[in-house]
């Protein structure tokens, strides 16, 4: 099973992160919990934020599901967890970029760091949503974190 | 008779002969959509080409000419079944045809009168076509919706059924053959159970009409659906058989349903047009025709037992294997051909994705049926599904290849 194809999708990074996932469990405290589901395939992940004075202070997470997505949200805790809300809403539309490219962006190890082992992913649309079900959930988690503190100020 | 001949078969669809990722191609995911023959291609380039018109709206002679080629599918097609040219209803897909039950019961005129303390039976084996439009039609009347539940090696547990179809039973709606564990039901003692409360029974044949000879009045069930495009014809025609449809009222409005329409309101036509609103399906129907005298020709039961024996191949070949294991019966015994497996470690997708780098198509996922998925505690399957074309050199590739898999994850 060493064919180049397999050999783009299943970076070695992914497989590390998906047998050995980074900061994965529930934690608390947090500001919101979200629940997604990729309904075609049933992987789903419950996801917590929680942003203190305009950082992601910290990102868990429990989930089942592929290797990719998996090993996606993993890499994402890795890139998020005490970054300024800014810098990790603009990883994000990196990450979203290139999982929407098709293989033809070059992604910036600056920016994305293990997600470019991701770029490969991108040329398979059945699996995009796999690897973006982690980044969907801590979009909407943190959308919904941001909007309390609004309500509550 | 001549001994069914796969080799020969195989020549008549020429996708089978293309390479994926470098491999040649391994066609395993015949459960959710089949290849088509030349044959029925063909039938339907010919009829588009030479014969085609609207239907039953004109006089002039293509006009009179694709009328007689949609109506003569349809009689082919009712005779695949063993039933009555009347007695066939052309629809999108088997979804349409549970639907349009599912709302023709709800509106006026209808056989049954459903509302609060009725209740419609199922079972949780079903896909999610014939189990969401009863959940939706339970809500519309406030009936309540009760299943049969499931034993663990993936047969109907029978033995709360006088409980779950009892007298307050309007409609029993239960599939022949499971798309996800391969289980053959018992059609004959469902439909006892369901006269002797005076319910209304509706089943699924998508995963039977394919793979097996079946007589559809036999059955003694008032309802029956199926679809095209998983026996050889283009998607988009599916059919709904019905017993006594001429006691159904509407569902969709439109033209070509109606007897008199006056600005005050209209009479309707007759079955089978009353349930075909608008244009129908019309080069479809004739290519679902042309693939069942595809199927005949070869005979359903020389297909039939040709998939039995790939099934047995499977079965057996994965019962060999560490770590592997089928969801549902693990005999050929009132079973179909697909076959829903784990393979320990590794999830359903990436297997796929592995195998597809092998040239290897099987589906992945909850297959529209995620009950059952859930009542067996797995998140998604892999499934292979073979039809009349698979060979065993197939069903060795995907073993072989789910050895490979287990080697590059690193489970073995």
């Amino acid at each position: 099973m060493s064919t180049a194809d397999t050999d783009t999708m299943y970076q070695e990074i992914i497989l590390d992160h998906y047998r050995y996932p980074h900061h994965k469990g529930l934690r608390d405290p947090y500001d919101v919990e979200v629940h997604h589901t990729n309904p075609t395939c049933g992987d789903e992940v419950t996801l917590r934020v929680q942003v203190l004075a305009g950082l992601v202070k910290d990102v868990s997470y429990d989930g089942q599901g592929c290797s990719i997505s998996q090993a996606s949200t993993s890499v994402m805790t890795d890139l998020l967890i005490g970054k300024p809300l800014a810098q990790a809403l603009s990883t994000h539309e990196a990450f979203l970029a290139l999982m929407q490219s098709r293989g033809t962006l070059e992604p910036d190890e600056n920016v994305l760091e293990d997600g470019i082992a991701f770029a490969g992913v991108s040329k398979y649309p059945a699996r995009v949503k796999c690897a973006l079900l982690g980044w969907m959930a801590w979009k909407d988690a943190t959308a919904q974190a941001v909007a309390q503190t609004k309500e509550a100020s | 008779m001549t001994a069914f001949d796969v080799e020969a078969v195989r020549k008549d669809f020429p996708v089978l002969s293309r390479e994926v990722h470098g491999h040649p191609l391994v066609y395993l995911d015949s459960a959710s959509s089949s290849q088509k023959p030349r044959q029925v291609l063909e039938a339907e380039r010919i009829f588009v080409e030479e014969h085609y018109a609207n239907v039953h709206r004109g006089v002039h002679t293509l006009s009179q000419e694709a009328t007689d080629g949609y109506e003569a599918a349809r009689s082919t097609v009712a005779a695949f079944l063993g039933a009555r040219h009347e007695e066939i209803v052309f629809t999108k897909n088997a979804t349409e045809a549970f639907n349009l039950v599912a709302y023709a019961l709800g509106n006026p005129g209808s056989p049954v009168r459903l509302g609060p303390g009725d209740e419609i039976a199922v079972t949780e084996m079903e896909h999610h076509s014939n189990l969401v439009p009863w959940q939706m039609l339970a809500e519309r009347t406030g009936a309540t919706l009760r299943w049969l539940g499931l034993t663990d090696d993936g047969r109907l547990d029978l033995s709360d059924l006088d409980e779950v179809v009892n007298e307050r039973t309007k409609l029993f709606a239960f599939t022949h053959v499971s798309n996800l564990l391969g289980t053959e039901n018992p059609v004959d003692v469902l439909v006892a159970r369901a006269k002797q409360v005076g319910a209304l029974t509706f089943v699924d044949g998508v995963q039977s009409v394919p793979h097996q000879a079946v007589n559809v009045p036999s059955l003694g069930v008032d309802f029956f659906a199926f679809t095209g495009h998983k026996m050889l014809a283009p998607s988009g025609v599916g059919v709904l058989w019905g017993r006594d449809l001429n006691a159904l009222p509407p569902f969709m409005g439109g033209g070509s349903m109606i007897e008199v329409v006056q600005m005050s309101g209209s009479t309707y036509a007759a079955a089978p047009e009353r349930f075909e609103a608008g244009t129908p399906v019309i080069s479809q129907a004739v290519g679902l025709a042309a693939a069942c005298d595809y199927l005949t020709a070869l005979g359903m039961d020389a297909i039939k037992d040709h998939e039995t024996a790939l099934t047995a191949q499977l079965l057996d070949g994965i019962r060999a294997l560490d770590g592997v294991s089928v969801l549902g019966p693990d005999t050929t015994e009132l079973r179909g051909s697909a076959v829903s497996f784990v393979v320990d470690g590794v999830h359903p997708h990436d297997v796929g994705q592995s195998l597809d780098d092998l040239g290897i198509a099987v589906r992945v996922g909850h297959h529209c049926a995620a009950p059952v998925c859930r009542r067996f505690g797995v998140p998604a399957t892999a499934r292979a599904s073979s039809y009349l074309y698979n060979n065993a050199a197939d069903i060795d590739a995907l073993l072989e290849g789910i050895v490979k898999v287990q080697a590059f994850w690193g489970v073995r």
